[in-house]
C-alpha cells in the first residue's frame, strides 16, 4: 500500500511491521514523530509492544539493552545530543551483543543550539561497535528498519538507522508500504540463544580479566566483518521479498567518471541531479552513495573508485584539526590501492542548504587542480 | 530448632565479599525471599565485584550487569520484556550500591519510580563509594572520614534522605532493612514480591574496610545503627509508615560511632551534634509512624 508520509513516521511505520516488542524512547526535536506515531500505535493496540516512556535518552537505551537482553525486539530513537547521552550505552549494547536497532535523525551538535541536520552527532558513535546505515529516501528508512533486525538478529551487533534533519526526517515521500505478512516472512521473531533465562541462569557482562577481555572484542570485529557479509546478502534477499535493493554503497554513473562525488545522506540525491546536469553539458562526473559506514565496505569502495581521476568527498560533518569523517574512511580504504586524489569539502554543516549548484561549484573548483593543495575546502562559508 | 528463613542458598560461597560484608548478607537473605524465578542487574558497585570474575558467578539466578547510572531504566527495560514475553511474573531486581543510588543512579530510579515500574529497586548502602576505594558519596553520614573527606575535612554534610526522595514519588512499597535483622527483611521482600509496582528496599550493609570497624562487628554495627535510631527500619506500605524493628529505648550513639575507624577523629562536641541531629530525625519518623 502506498502512502504519503514524512520519514519520521517511516521509521515508525518500519518498526511497527518489524513488530518490535520493547520501545523505550525520549522526545527531542526532530525526532518526535518517530516516538508521537509508535505510542499511538501501541496504545490503540495495534502493535503488541511495551512502550516505556522514559526520564532521558540514556535510561531508553539501558531499557533496551535490558530489554533486549531479556529475549525481547527492542527499539529506540533519538538524535544529537540525545545520542550523545546514549554514547556509554552504545559501547554497553554493542559489547553485550545485542541486536537493539535504534533511528538517529542527524543533528547538529550544540552550542550552539541549532536542530538542523548534520552527521556529527551519529559520525561521533563511529567506534561504538554499532552498524551504521545513512538513509536517503523514506522508503529507504522504512526498509533499513526492517532490514536491520533481519542482520542485527544473525550476528548480535546494534544498529543505528540514520536520516537527515528535516530535510528527510519531515519531507513527505511516497512510500510503498509492505505486506505485513510479507514482512513476518521475511523477517522471523526474535528468539534469542542468550537471553536472561531463569531456567539456565548465566552472568552477562562481569569483570573480566586481560585474560580473557581481548578474546571478547575479537569476536565483535568478527561478527561485524560477519554483519557486512549478512548485509550483501540481505539486500539481495530484501529485492525477492519487497522488489527494493540496498547495497552499502550506490554507484551512480561512476564508471566511466573523471571525477565522482562521494556523498551520503540526502546530499547524494541532489549530487545525483548535479551528476545529470553535468553530464548533459559533458562533464564526466559520477556520484558513489555511501549508505554503510559500520562495517566498511572497504572492497566496494575501492571498486567503484578504481576509474576516478579525481575522487571528492562531500561532508556533512568535521572532526575539528582533521577534516571531513567520510573522506578520512574513503582515503584509508583507497590507501596502498590507488593513486587517486581524494579531494575533501565540508558543506551543509547545521542544515545549511546543499544544492546542485553546491555540486557543480566543487566539481569546476576540482578541474582546475592537479592535487589538493588544502586538506579540506570549505564551502558557501561567509568569511 | 525450626529455621526462622528457608533453608535454601541461592547465593554460593566462593564469592569475592571482604570478610565481614554487609553487602554479602543482603544479597543472601534477599534471594532466599525472592526465590529462582528472579532477575537482577546490577550497576558498578561492590556487587560487581562480588558475584565473581568471568567466568564465575556466585548466583543461581540471571545477572545483567549494567553501567553505574542505569539500574532502574534497566530493570524497567527487562520487567517491559518479560511482560511482553507473556513471563510476567518473574520478579525483576535493579541491585545498587548507595552511590549508584544516591547519586549517579538518582535521575533513572526517580524515573522508573515515577512510572510505577513493576520492579524491585534494592540499594545496599554502604555509606561511601567502597568498590573504588573509600570515596564519599551522597549516603556517607556526616562526620565520616573517607579518602575524599580526609580527617582535617570530615564530611559536613547530612545523608541524603533518599528514603524520603522515593516517598515523593508514592511508590506502591518502600521499606528500610538492616542486616542484623534478616526476618524482617525477608518478611518484607515475601510481602512485597506479591505487591504490583515500584518496591524500593534500602539496606544498610556495614563496610569493615571502608568503616574502619572489625569484620566481627559487622552485624552489631547493622544492629546498632536500628538501635540507635541512626538507620530507622520501618516500611511504607500505600503511604502508612511502619516501624518494623521497634526501638522504645534508643542507645546513644556514640556506642556506634566508637566501633568504627571513620569517626574516631570526631571531638565530644561533634558527637553531640550527630546525637542531635540523629534525635531530631527519629522525631520526624516517629511522627509518621504514629500516623
Amino acid at each position: 500500500m502506498k502512502k504519503v508520509m514524512m520519514g519520521n513516521h517511516a521509521i515508525s511505520h518500519g518498526a511497527t511491521l518489524a513488530r518490535v516488542q520493547v520501545i523505550a524512547a525520549y522526545p527531542i526535536t526532530p525526532q518526535t514523530q518517530v516516538v508521537e506515531l509508535l505510542s499511538e500505535i501501541v496504545a490503540d493496540g495495534k502493535l503488541k509492544a511495551e512502550y516505556i516512556k522514559v526520564e532521558s535518552e540514556h535510561s531508553a537505551m539501558a531499557a533496551c539493552i535490558g530489554a533486549s537482553s531479556a529475549g525481547a525486539r527492542a527499539f529506540t530513537a533519538t538524535s544529537s545530543q540525545g545520542l550523545a547521552l546514549m554514547h556509554e550505552l552504545l559501547h554497553w549494547a554493542a559489547g553485550a551483543r545485542l541486536p537493539i536497532v535504534m533511528a538517529d535523525i542527524n543533528r547538529a551538535m550544540g552550542p550552539p543550539w541549532n536542530i538542523w541536520t548534520d552527521q556529527n552527532d551519529s559520525l561521533s558513535q563511529r567506534d561504538t561497535g554499532w552498524m551504521q546505515f545513512y538513509c536517503q529516501s523514506n522508503q529507504e528508512v522504512l526498509d533499513s528498519v526492517i532490514m536491520a533486525y533481519k542482520v542485527t538478529e544473525k550476528v548480535l551487533m546494534p544498529a543505528m538507522i540514520v536520516l537527515d534533519a528535516f530535510s528527510l526526517s519531515h519531507t513527505y515521500e511516497i512510500v510503498d508500504l509492505p505486506d505485513q505478512a510479507v514482512v513476518d516472512k521475511y523477517l522471523p521473531p526474535f528468539d534469542f540463544k542468550y537471553k536472561l533465562n531463569v531456567n539456565d541462569p548465566h552472568t552477562y557482562g562481569g569483570l573480566t580479566t586481560p585474560e580473557w577481555y581481548m578474546e571478547f572484542r575479537v569476536k565483535m570485529q568478527e561478527a561485524m566483518e560477519q554483519a557486512l557479509v549478512e548485509i550483501k546478502k540481505e539486500a539481495v534477499e530484501f529485492e525477492k521479498a519487497f522488489g527494493r535493493r540496498y547495497d552499502p554503497v550506490e554507484p551512480y554513473m561512476v564508471d566511466d567518471a573523471d571525477i565522482v562525488l562521494v556523498t551520503s545522506g540526502t546530499a547524494a540525491s541532489t549530487a545525483r541531479f548535479a551528476v545529470d546536469q553535468m553530464r548533459k553539458k559533458g562533464k564526466k562526473v559520477g556520484n558513489l552513495r555511501m549508505r554503510l559506514l559500520r562495517p566498511f565496505p572497504f572492497a566496494d569502495v575501492r571498486e567503484h573508485l578504481k576509474n576516478a581521476k579525481k575522487v571528492i568527498v562531500v561532508d556533512r560533518n568535521i572532526s575539528y584539526g582533521y577534516h571531513g569523517i567520510w573522506a578520512q574512511e574513503v582515503k584509508s580504504a583507497l590507501y596502498g590501492h590507488s593513486k587517486v586524489p581524494v579531494f575533501n569539502f565540508i558543506a551543509g554543516l547545521g542544515g545549511r542548504d546543499i544544492f546542485p549548484e553546491t555540486f557543480v561549484d566543487i566539481v569546476n573548483k576540482v578541474k582546475k587542480l592537479k592535487k589538493p593543495d588544502q586538506e579540506l575546502y570549505w564551502v558557501e562559508v561567509k568569511q | 530448632m525450626k529455621p526462622t528463613l528457608p533453608l535454601e542458598e541461592l547465593m554460593s560461597p566462593g564469592h569475592l565479599a571482604c570478610q565481614g560484608c554487609g553487602a554479602g548478607i543482603a544479597m543472601r537473605v534477599s534471594l532466599k525471599a525472592l526465590g529462582r524465578d528472579t532477575m537482577f542487574t546490577f550497576p558498578a558497585c561492590c556487587w560487581t565485584v562480588i558475584d565473581g570474575p568471568f567466568p564465575y558467578s556466585c548466583l543461581e539466578v540471571p545477572l545483567l550487569h549494567m553501567a553505574f547510572e542505569a539500574t532502574a531504566a534497566t530493570a524497567a527495560g527487562i520487567k517491559a520484556a518479560m511482560n511482553a514475553l507473556g513471563k510476567d511474573k518473574t520478579t525483576i531486581c535493579g541491585w545498587a550500591g548507595d552511590g549508584g543510588t544516591f547519586d549517579i543512579g538518582l535521575q533513572a530510579l526517580s524515573g522508573a519510580a515515577e512510572r510505577n515500574d513493576d520492579i524491585f529497586y534494592f540499594c545496599y548502602d554502604n555509606e561511601a563509594y567502597m568498590n573504588t576505594g573509600i570515596q564519599r558519596s551522597g549516603a556517607t553520614p556526616y562526620g565520616a572520614w573517607t579518602t575524599t573527606t580526609p580527617v582535617k575535612h570530615f564530611k559536613k554534610e547530612l545523608k541524603k534522605s533518599i528514603d524520603d526522595i522515593v516517598a515523593a514519588h508514592k511508590v506502591p512499597y518502600q521499606a528500610t532493612a538492616s542486616v542484623a535483622y534478616p526476618e524482617d527483611l525477608y518478611k518484607k521482600l515475601v510481602k512485597a514480591k506479591d505487591i504490583r509496582g515500584f518496591k524500593f528496599i534500602h539496606i544498610i550493609a556495614p563496610c569493615p574496610p571502608g568503616w574502619k570497624a572489625r569484620p566481627e562487628d559487622t552485624v552489631k554495627l547493622a544492629r546498632l545503627a536500628v538501635q540507635t535510631g541512626i538507620f530507622p527500619v520501618y516500611e511504607v506500605d500505600g503511604g502508612k509508615y511502619v516501624q518494623t524493628m521497634k526501638t522504645p529505648t534508643r542507645k546513644p550513639v556514640l556506642d556506634y560511632l566508637k566501633l568504627q575507624g571513620r569517626f574516631k577523629h570526631l571531638k565530644e562536641n561533634e558527637v553531640a551534634d550527630i546525637q542531635k541531629m540523629v534525635d531530631t530525625r527519629y522525631a520526624e519518623l516517629e511522627k509518621r509512624f504514629q500516623g
